[in-house]
């Protein structure tokens, strides 16, 4: 029983020693690591993993999947280029919107594209594998629409035109990433809705067991298709801020990165199951992977490589995730035989 | 009785079967009679299909012997009783929708060559089985494009095609069956007890067992306590003996008068088309009192369910009236309902109850958490904490911390979590479906008193129970269904098992 305790002690706390573990090892083995500049970028780079992660464990936590991310993520980004160079065509006049405008604009566009997705997969009784696979492929069309396939190379804007300042959300201020302080927001809302909202708890019962959640009352509809929404919206941030770290849109931004924001979710503890999962634990889990994926690159160990490790890493994970869930049940079993 | 060794082909011998919590079977010895229809009956739950799973080798007796044929056999699994020549027929249908009727009948007994499926030969004896069955159906015809009663058969063919069957159970085989197909199934049976092999024939509808079977056994909470052969019996003896005196529990001893309560809900011509013509509900009809307990009996398939689901928003295609506090109500989806001051307690604990991840607390504040919020619409711990708290007391839920997780309770404990969940809501009319399945006496016991207990404050309820004694100890009043329809009312000292048994079978032999 003491033991079992420890071990369960241990797996509870194992994605934080492990990130500990993965620091210490990569201050080793490589020089660079532990220096701010490295730290700000591995920051930068994690900020965009953990945002789209935390919405992804919302949907996760529902028991859905949303492989859409990546696509708005591409979507957002390439409609604020556009907004910013082109503007905004009708009746033959040309408006151009101001910075926060535009990232209100493509916020609204993750917002209906993960409203999309929701009446999909509650109206329409499609798998949310399915349909958000169909609007990977559809979003990222309409991502190279947009410019037909081309990059907008120059995101600055035109003081004349009032829509300058857009590289702020790549950018620092007082020395610390802008995007790292959105993840923080996102974070912190993110993390007390859901454990202190009814929403909160109501996606948790969604995930853990549909049917006796809509028995209880439960919106269960509802309260999907706002997860998917939340989803869409925290896509469309990475979007923006992935555009403005580069200052260039480009259509294939966001190509793929709905596994890591998968990955994320899964390294921090969250069921691809449902009615499991932390918001902690997944920006926790966005770090390992930043710091795998950083890590590897300064000590210069190949991409396919690390293609491999990534993998090995997230397999690992969900076994002894598995394995925690197993103790967990016959601890429980334990505990209602000695309480008989 | 006198019969010779060869005229039983199966002999069970002392048959325990213990379940966590519940005996299922306690010391049943049993013969099945070779070349015969031997059937069972008994109220759900009595063990009779739960002796038939251990003779066909799903399940393992705690204690216990088989004999077939005077030789001691024992199943490790179906496939091992099938090599016996034991085969069953599942209530529910265990085929496979997507395969055609020839794959499904040669499923994990295919005939092949060098490694290939020899689809051919499949065809022909798929035929010539169906043409037994007096039943053609193109062997290349998908089996989820059949419709019920059609399956049903491909199941039975299934099994004919076991090589060397002997014994052959069915279990409640004709609940979905047309009259015509019944007939028809009766001749086949007719057919394979001529040719030597033995029947073993589960069924709910009296009249039909009278017509069919040439030896009746009656089982009762998990006892073989009567068996004798057709010719002797009457409806009446199968009655008095499924019923038994057995145990009791306190009756509920009340001196209202209620003609002067006034109705909180009265349904009007309650109907439920079934999916391919008919009637799961036609046209029910009643009321509910203030304080009242409402029992509704039934078979299994009677409908019961199908009324709460109507009720609750779960069942849109429902029609007739349901009117609440003299208002008419508009049945919307099951949250609105549960505002208008309905609680639904489902049948099925696990799958429908508990939401498992979740621990104790979090399972019995689900459906209320949205009232113990603050202004920024953040759950308030105090508020939550103490009406959680407040419940656990109420309903005498034994835990030692309420952030266990709901698992870690007996099924007692958390039936009464489920109670709770509902009760947080201050329902005026709860519907408890099957509140006692699956907990132990004891629990049994406290769970009346809880229903007692609500019923005094004020609250209606309608609960539904398969189960004689508990509801004929509950109930200040009991409408019985069956087969859709409302076949009696009873009140008072009308309430007796005997009354409600009869009126069960009512719509069965109507149809």
């Amino acid at each position: 029983m003491n033991k079992n305790n420890l071990i369960m002690t241990l797996l509870k706390g194992r994605t934080l020693i492990v990130l500990g573990l993965l620091v210490i090892f990569f201050a080793f083995a490589s020089e660079s690591f532990l220096t701010t500049s490295s730290l700000l970028l591995i920051s930068k780079h994690v900020a965009l993993y953990g945002i789209l992660g935390i919405g992804m464990t919302y949907v996760l936590v529902t028991g859905g999947i949303d492989l859409s991310v990546g696509s708005v993520a591409g979507v957002a980004g390439m409609v604020a280029g556009f907004l910013i160079n082109k503007g905004f065509t009708i009746f033959g006049t040309t408006i151009y919107f101001s910075v926060p405008s535009i990232v209100l604009i493509a916020m609204v566009i993750g917002l209906i594209i993960g409203f999309v997705n929701g009446i999909v997969i509650t109206k329409f009784a499609v798998a949310p594998f399915i349909a958000t696979l169909g609007m990977m492929y559809i979003g990222r069309g309409f991502a190279n629409l947009i410019s037909n396939g081309a990059t907008f190379p120059n995101l600055v804007g035109n003081k004349a035109l009032g829509n300058t300042g857009f590289e702020i959300f790549g950018r620092d201020v007082m020395n610390f990433p802008v995007a790292v302080i959105i993840l923080i927001v996102i974070a912190f809302i993110a993390a007390i809705v859901l454990r202190k909202t009814p929403f909160g708890w109501h996606i948790l019962a969604i995930g853990g067991n549909g049917r006796a959640a809509k028995l209880s009352g439960v919106r269960v509809d509802h309260d999907t298709i706002c997860v998917y929404m939340f989803s869409g919206v925290c896509a469309a941030i990475v979007g923006i801020i992935a555009t403005s770290q580069l200052v260039a849109s480009h259509p294939m931004t966001g190509n793929t990165w709905e596994m890591n924001a998968i990955a994320a979710a899964v390294l921090g503890g969250t069921s691809l199951m449902g009615g499991v999962g932390t918001i902690v634990g997944t920006v926790i889990g966005a770090f390992i992977i930043g710091v795998i994926t950083d890590g590897m690159v300064m000590c210069g160990v190949s991409e396919f490589w690390q293609m491999v490790i990534k993998g090995l890493v997230i397999v690992l994970a969900v076994i002894i995730d598995q394995y925690q869930r197993d103790l967990q049940a016959r601890m429980a079993l334990q505990a209602r035989n000695e309480n008989k | 009785m006198a019969e010779t060794l060869n005229d039983i082909v199966l002999h069970a011998e002392k048959i325990d079967k213990i379940y966590p919590g519940t005996k299922a079977l306690d010391q049943v010895s049993f013969d099945i009679r070779r070349g015969k229809v031997n059937v069972l009956i008994g109220e759900n739950g009595a063990g009779k299909s739960t002796l038939m799973r251990i003779i066909a080798g799903i399940e393992k007796p705690s204690s216990g012997k088989l004999y077939l044929e005077g030789r001691e056999v024992s199943f490790n699994s179906t496939v091992d009783a099938r090599k016996e020549g034991i085969a069953i027929i599942h209530q529910e249908l265990c085929l496979f929708p997507n395969l055609t009727v020839f794959q499904n009948l040669f499923m994990s007994a295919e005939h092949t060559k060098h490694g290939v499926l020899q689809d051919n030969e499949h065809r022909e004896l798929a035929k010539k089985v169906l043409a037994r069955l007096e039943y053609p159906i193109d062997p290349d015809t998908k089996v989820g494009d059949l419709r019920v009663g059609q399956q049903q058969m491909i199941e039975i063919a299934r099994n004919l095609l076991i090589p060397n069957l002997k014994i052959l159970i069915m279990d409640e085989p004709t609940s979905s069956l047309s009259e015509q197909e019944v007939d028809v199934l009766f001749h086949i049976m007719r057919e394979l007890t001529a040719s030597g092999i033995s029947i073993v024939y589960i069924s709910h509808r009296l009249e039909e067992l009278m017509r069919i079977g040439d030896y009746l056994t009656i089982f009762r909470d998990g006892r073989l306590v009567a068996q004798d052969e057709t010719k002797n019996v009457d409806l009446a003896w199968i009655v008095r003996n499924m019923i038994g005196k057995g145990k009791n529990y306190p009756k509920r001893k009340t001196q209202v008068d209620w003609s002067s309560r006034e109705k909180v809900l009265e349904v009007k011509d309650l109907c439920l088309p079934k999916p391919g013509g008919g009637y799961l509900l036609d046209h029910v009809s009643f009321y509910l009192r203030k304080g009242e307990v409402l029992g509704l009996y039934g078979l299994l398939g009677a409908g019961r369910t199908e009324v709460f689901e109507c009720i609750m928003g779960l069942r849109p295609l429902h029609t007739g009236t349901i009117i609440k506090g003299g208002k008419v109500l508009k049945i919307g989806e099951l949250y609105e309902m549960i505002d208008q001051g309905f609680a639904l307690l489902p049948e099925d604990r696990q799958r429908d109850g508990l939401v498992q991840p979740m621990n104790i607390e979090q399972n019995i504040a689900l459906t209320n958490i949205g009232h113990y919020t603050n202004k920024l619409g953040l759950i308030s711990d105090k508020a939550e904490d103490a009406a959680v708290d407040e419940m656990i007391k109420d309903v005498t839920i034994k835990v030692a911390d309420k952030k266990l997780p709901i698992l870690s309770l007996s099924g007692g404990n958390q039936q009464k979590c489920v109670f709770a969940k509902g009760a947080l809501t201050k329902p005026d009319i709860m519907l408890l479906d099957e509140p006692s399945r699956g907990i132990d006496i004891g629990a049994k016991t406290e769970m009346f008193q809880l229903i007692y207990q609500y019923a005094e404050r004020g609250v209606s309820l309608i609960v539904v129970s398969s189960e004689l004694e508990e509801i004929t100890a509950i109930a200040d009043r009991v409408i019985v269904l069956s087969s859709g329809v409302k076949t009696a009312e009873f009140t008072g000292a009308d309430i007796t098992q005997q009354n409600l048994v009869e009126a069960s079978y009512k719509g069965h032999r109507k149809n």
